[in-house]
C-alpha cells in the first residue's frame, strides 16, 4: 500500500485520487461501515501499523462504544470515520459512499473542547450552522434549541474561558448537534472531567441521544463510561489495534452508573479487555529484546 | 492561549445530580467587571503621579528658560511654543498638514495591513515560502524604510504615493512577522473543528484562521502603526509636500523652535491618541474574549 505524506499543519491527508462507485447499502439500515480498514504511519524511523484490517458496521440510530487502551488505534478509527484521516487499506464508507473528506454530516466532538474563544457560546454553536450556508432565523432557532437541549441557555453569552470544563463540553455537544448531523463520533468527550461532572454528563447524553436517536460513535478508555452509553460495546486491542470482540448492551435506560447489570457488564468488558492489555505489553517486552 | 487542562475548574460543587457545573461558575463578565473595581481607586492615584510628573517638567523647562542657560531661539518657552501651536491653528496649516499626514498614513498601513497578512500566512503555512520570503522579510527588517525615498520617488513620481510607499514599506515587515507567528500559534484543533464543520477553505481563513490571529498579532500591528508613523515623519521632513513632518522643517528653515517644538507634541498627540483609542480597545477585545491569560 502507497504510503501518503501528511499535512503537518491540518493533520488533513491528501484528498483519494479517485472516487470508489457508490454502492447504496439496501436492508438493515446500515449507516457507517468499515472493511478491512488499515492505517499505517510512516516516518522516517518508524513504520507503525495503528489499525490493522478492522470491519466495522453501525446501524442508524446505534450508539457504539469502541474501548481500547491508549495505543490501540481507536481515534484514529474515529478520525477515519471523521475524514480527518484515511486509510491505508480497506474502505470506509458512510451510507454507502467512500468517506473521503470531512463533512457536518459526520462530526466530531473533540476530547479537549474544540471551541473558538473569540465567540460566546451562542455564537460558537451558530458557527457551525453559518458555515452550513442556514440563514439568520434558521441559525436562530436551532441554536436556542441546542443550547436549551444541553442546559447552557443561561450561560448562552459567556465566553469559553469563562467556562467551566463540563461546561465547554456541553457547548461543544451543543454546536455538533445543532448542524444536525447524521452521526455524531465524540472522541474520549469526557475523559478530562472530574468524576462528578462526567457522571452528569453521562446521563444527559444518553437522555439527549435517545431522545434525537442519534447515530453515535464514542470512544473511550473508561469501561463503565462504554456500558452505561452503548447499545453495543466494541473492544479494541492495541499494537495493532485490532477489533477484538463486540459486546451488546441490552440494558434498558436510563442506566445508571453504580446499577448491577451495569456494573457486571463493565467487569466483563473489562476483562476482555485486561487479557489483551498483559498480551500486548509481554509482546512489547518481546520487541524490546 | 485557551487552557487545555480542565482539572479542578469548579471549585464548591454541589452534589446535585443535575447540573453541577452550571452552579458553580459564576456568571459570564464579572471577572472583567471585579478587575475594573479593583482598577478605579488606582487610577486616580495614577494620574495624580502622572500630573505631578509632568508639572514638574514643565517647570522645569521654564526654569531653564528663565535662567538664559540657552538663548530663547535655541530654547523656546512652554508659552512660545503653546503661542506658536495657537497661530498654526488659527492658520489653519496644522489641520492641514495632520489631514495630509493622517490620510497618508492611513493607506500606507491599510496597504501593509492587507500585504503583512498575506505574506505572514503565507510564511506560517508554508515551510518554503518561510525560507525564501522570510528570509527576505527578515533581512529588509534592518534597513530603515526611510531609504526607499529616491526609488520610490523615481518610481510613483513626485508625488504622496512616494511618501505612501515609505510608510507602507515601514509597517509591512513588523505586520507580516506578527501574523507568521499568529499563525503558527493556532491550535491544530481548531482548523479540525473547522474541517468537520464541512468549512470550505474560505470559510475556514475567514472565520477560524483570521479572528484565531487576532492575540498574537495585536503587537505586531501596534509596532507596525508606530513605524509607519515613524517612515511617515521621515519622508516628510525629506520630501517636501504638506504634511507634519513639512511643517517641521518649515519651522527649522524659518529658524521658528517653536513651532518646531509644537509640532512634536502635536505628532506625541496623534500618537499616543491613536494607542488609546484604537489598541487599548483590540487589547480589551483579546482580554475579554480570551481572558487574562492572553493579555
Amino acid at each position: 500500500m502507497a504510503s501518503e505524506t501528511f499535512d503537518q499543519e491540518t493533520r488533513l491527508p491528501p484528498k483519494p485520487k479517485f472516487e470508489a462507485p457508490a454502492e447504496r447499502m439496501a436492508a438493515g439500515g446500515e449507516l457507517m461501515a468499515l472493511r478491512g480498514v488499515t492505517r499505517h504511519f510512516r516516518t522516517r524511523r518508524h513504520d507503525t501499523l495503528a489499525i490493522d484490517r478492522i470491519s466495522l458496521s453501525v446501524n442508524e440510530g446505534e450508539f457504539v462504544c469502541i474501548v481500547g487502551p491508549s495505543g490501540c488505534g481507536k481515534s484514529t478509527l474515529l478520525n477515519i470515520v471523521a475524514g480527518l484521516d484515511h486509510p491505508t487499506g480497506g474502505e470506509a464508507l458512510f451510507d454507502g459512499r467512500l468517506i473521503d473528506r470531512p463533512g457536518r454530516e459526520r462530526i466530531v466532538v473533540f476530547q479537549e473542547p474544540a471551541l473558538y474563544p473569540w465567540l460566546n457560546v451562542r455564537a460558537n454553536v451558530e458557527l457551525g450552522l453559518k458555515i452550513a450556508g442556514i440563514g439568520r432565523s434558521e441559525r436562530k432557532r436551532l441554536a436556542d434549541r441546542y443550547i436549551s437541549l444541553v442546559n447552557l441557555r443561561r450561560f448562552e453569552k459567556a465566553y469559553i474561558h469563562e467556562l467551566s470544563g463540563g461546561m465547554k463540553q456541553r457547548a461543544q455537544l451543543a454546536r455538533a448537534l445543532a448542524v444536525e448531523p447524521r452521526m455524531l463520533l465524540m472522541d474520549e468527550p469526557f475523559a478530562a472531567l472530574d468524576a462528578q461532572t462526567r457522571d452528569v454528563l453521562q446521563q444527559e447524553l444518553q437522555e439527549i441521544t435517545s431522545r434525537l436517536k442519534t447515530t453515535v460513535i464514542f470512544v473511550t478508555h473508561n469501561v463503565r463510561e462504554a456500558v452505561i452509553l452503548a447499545d453495543r460495546v466494541v473492544v479494541m486491542t492495541p499494537a495493532p489495534g485490532k477489533l477484538k470482540t463486540e459486546i451488546a448492551i441490552p440494558l434498558p435506560r436510563p442506566r445508571g452508573p453504580d446499577s448491577h447489570a451495569v456494573v457486571d457488564l463493565a467487569a466483563r468488558v473489562r476483562t476482555e479487555l485486561q487479557h489483551d492489555i498483559y498480551a500486548a505489553q509481554s509482546a512489547e517486552d518481546s520487541y524490546a529484546i | 492561549m485557551q487552557s487545555s487542562g480542565m482539572h479542578g475548574d469548579e471549585p464548591g460543587i454541589a452534589l446535585t445530580p443535575v447540573d453541577i457545573d452550571t452552579t458553580s461558575v459564576p456568571r459570564g463578565g464579572s471577572t472583567t467587571a471585579r478587575f475594573r473595581e479593583l482598577d478605579a481607586s488606582g487610577l486616580v492615584l495614577k494620574a495624580l503621579r502622572l500630573a505631578v510628573f509632568y508639572l514638574a517638567l514643565l517647570a522645569l523647562w521654564q526654569l531653564l528658560y528663565s535662567l538664559h542657560v540657552w538663548s530663547p531661539y535655541l530654547l523656546p518657552s512652554p508659552s512660545d511654543v503653546w503661542h506658536s501651536f495657537i497661530d498654526y491653528v488659527d492658520n489653519g496649516l496644522i489641520q492641514k498638514a495632520v489631514r495630509a499626514s493622517m490620510q497618508r498614513l492611513v493607506i500606507g498601513y491599510a496597504i501593509s495591513i492587507l500585504i503583512g497578512l498575506i505574506i505572514g500566512m503565507a510564511c506560517g503555512s508554508n515551510k518554503y515560502v518561510d525560507e525564501t520570503l522570510g528570509s527576505l522579510v527578515l533581512g529588509l527588517q534592518s534597513l530603515p524604510s526611510i531609504t526607499w525615498l529616491p526609488l520610490a520617488i523615481l518610481w510613483f513620481g513626485l508625488n504622496q504615493n512616494a511618501i505612501i510607499f515609505v510608510t507602507f514599506m515601514g509597517s509591512v515587515g513588523a505586520i507580516a512577522i506578527s501574523a507568521r507567528a499568529g499563525v503558527q500559534a493556532i491550535p491544530p484543533l481548531y482548523r479540525r473543528a473547522a474541517a468537520t464543520m464541512g468549512a470550505s477553505r474560505y470559510q475556514s481563513v475567514r472565520y477560524v484562521l483570521l479572528p484565531a490571529m487576532v492575540p498574537s498579532m495585536a503587537q505586531g500591528l501596534k509596532l507596525g502603526w508606530s513605524f509607519a508613523w515613524r517612515s511617515l515623519m521621515a519622508a516628510e521632513l525629506i520630501f517636501v509636500t504638506m504634511g507634519l513632518g513639512h511643517l517641521l522643517n518649515l519651522g527649522r528653515d524659518l529658524n521658528n523652535m517653536s513651532l518646531v517644538l509644537a509640532i512634536m507634541f502635536v505628532i506625541v498627540a496623534i500618537g499616543l491618541a491613536v494607542d488609546r483609542i484604537f489598541f487599548a480597545r483590540v487589547e480589551a477585545w483579546v482580554v475579554e474574549r480570551w481572558g487574562l491569560e492572553a493579555a
